[in-house]
């Protein structure tokens, strides 16, 4: 075939492209999966427990907070991915470095409480659940995002597979959350960040597959 | 690329018809610099070609055109080496190299044979592509033509070119 030829089938009748259509595509996977991820969390655990007393509800806006921002990061950067071109990895160092951060001062409040408290805060009787439910979670995000992706161009797709590993299981921390606050800040640092990095792990691996074009 | 992202079909052919030779020269160097024939070079600026078309909703109206287009072509060329398995997996990629710096408007015939491609579609897709961008005619014309409605013409085209655009990667080497 010839190029020119290739061009001119191109060129004839070609579809005007929608402003902001790439931003509109990723954000309506965002909310499908969040929105679906909740109906699961209904679904499986039932409605949320309600509010016993002040610390219950602090804590369960503390590790909302915690989820939320990690939903918007990760977001932010999932438009960046989507488009072809280097991602600049100086945010994903910034989100590395928080995580770091929030482990520190998960350790340092766990220092700073007696040390027979410390299974107690730690292997509460939700980890378990924890470990499970997050990524049980975050699947149909993740698979609504990596539906979306696909229409788009990422270049690096195992960066992009691990940020919408990343969204997808701050997504099902932030249902996981909605249903049952943690018992203590340590717990929900461990027992938050650890299933979501798995999730970001494998969002890699998969991405480096499914995100070929 | 601005009027080519609004639909302008003149435009948008005079941008192709310019990258198309910016990228010759970019393969050919890269091809030439990890050693391999620049024979393939013309089908990598055709895959580059229908990739920057079917994924122009990807670049981002407010930033510079050539970087994404550079990430693009940079794309198609370690997709291509991946794909065949070449000697030279381990070349570095990350070459501080432009797509701009020449272009070569010699082109030569790719070994892409686009009637074999169109065969391999759905009867509606090939009819719906045929109609409107090899024949040229409008998306009411073609509905006329074809008995198909104008959404689905322009869903059949629009849909056949992404799989055009995988069977153009998953051809068997000619």
């Amino acid at each position: 075939m010839k190029t020119d030829d290739l061009i001119s089938l191109l060129g004839t009748h070609t579809e005007p492209v929608k402003s902001n259509h790439l931003r509109n595509t990723i954000l309506a996977a965002v909310a499908a999966g969040a929105a679906a991820s909740l109906c699961l969390m209904l679904l499986t655990l039932g409605a949320p427990e309600t509010f016993s007393g002040g610390e219950g509800l602090g804590l369960k806006i503390v590790g909302l907070g915690l989820t939320l921002s990690l939903v918007a990061a990760g977001v932010w950067f999932l438009l960046k991915a989507a488009r072809p071109g280097k991602i600049s990895r100086k945010p994903v160092i910034a989100i590395g470095l928080v995580s770091f951060v929030a482990l520190v001062a998960a350790i340092g409040l766990l220092f700073s409480s007696h040390p027979a408290t410390w299974g107690a805060m730690l292997f509460g009787p939700q980890w378990a659940a924890c470990l499970l439910c997050i990524p049980f979670f975050a699947l149909l995000p993740f698979t609504s995002i990596i539906w979306a992706l696909r229409k788009e161009a990422p270049t690096s797709p195992t960066w992009a597979g691990a940020i919408a590993g990343l969204v997808a299981g701050a997504l099902g921390a932030t249902a996981y959350t909605l249903h049952q606050a943690s018992m203590s800040i340590p717990f929900m640092i461990f027992w938050y960040l650890g299933p979501i990095l798995i999730c970001v792990a494998i969002g890699a691996m998969l991405g480096s597959r499914l995100l070929r074009w | 690329m601005l009027a080519g992202l609004d639909g302008d079909d003149r435009s948008h052919k005079a941008l192709l018809t310019k990258l198309s030779t910016y990228l010759r020269a970019y393969f050919k160097r890269q091809l030439a610099r990890i050693g391999q024939s620049s024979a393939e070079a013309e089908d990598l600026v055709q895959e580059t070609l229908i990739s920057l078309h079917v994924r122009r909703h990807t670049y981002d109206k407010s930033a510079p055109l050539t970087p994404w287009v550079y990430a693009i072509a940079r794309y198609r060329l370690i997709d291509y080496l991946r794909r065949n398995k070449s000697a030279s997996l381990n070349m570095p990629v990350e070459f501080a190299d432009d797509v701009f710096v020449e272009s070569d408007a010699t082109a030569v015939d790719s070994g892409i044979d686009l009637s074999k491609l169109l065969s391999k579609l759905t009867p509606k897709m090939r009819e719906a592509i045929q109609s409107i961008k090899v024949d040229g005619l409008s998306v009411s014309e073609a509905a006329k033509r074809t008995g198909m409605s104008p959404s689905m013409i322009k869903v059949s085209v629009h849909r056949g070119l992404k799989i055009l655009s995988l069977l153009v990667r998953e051809r068997e080497p000619s």
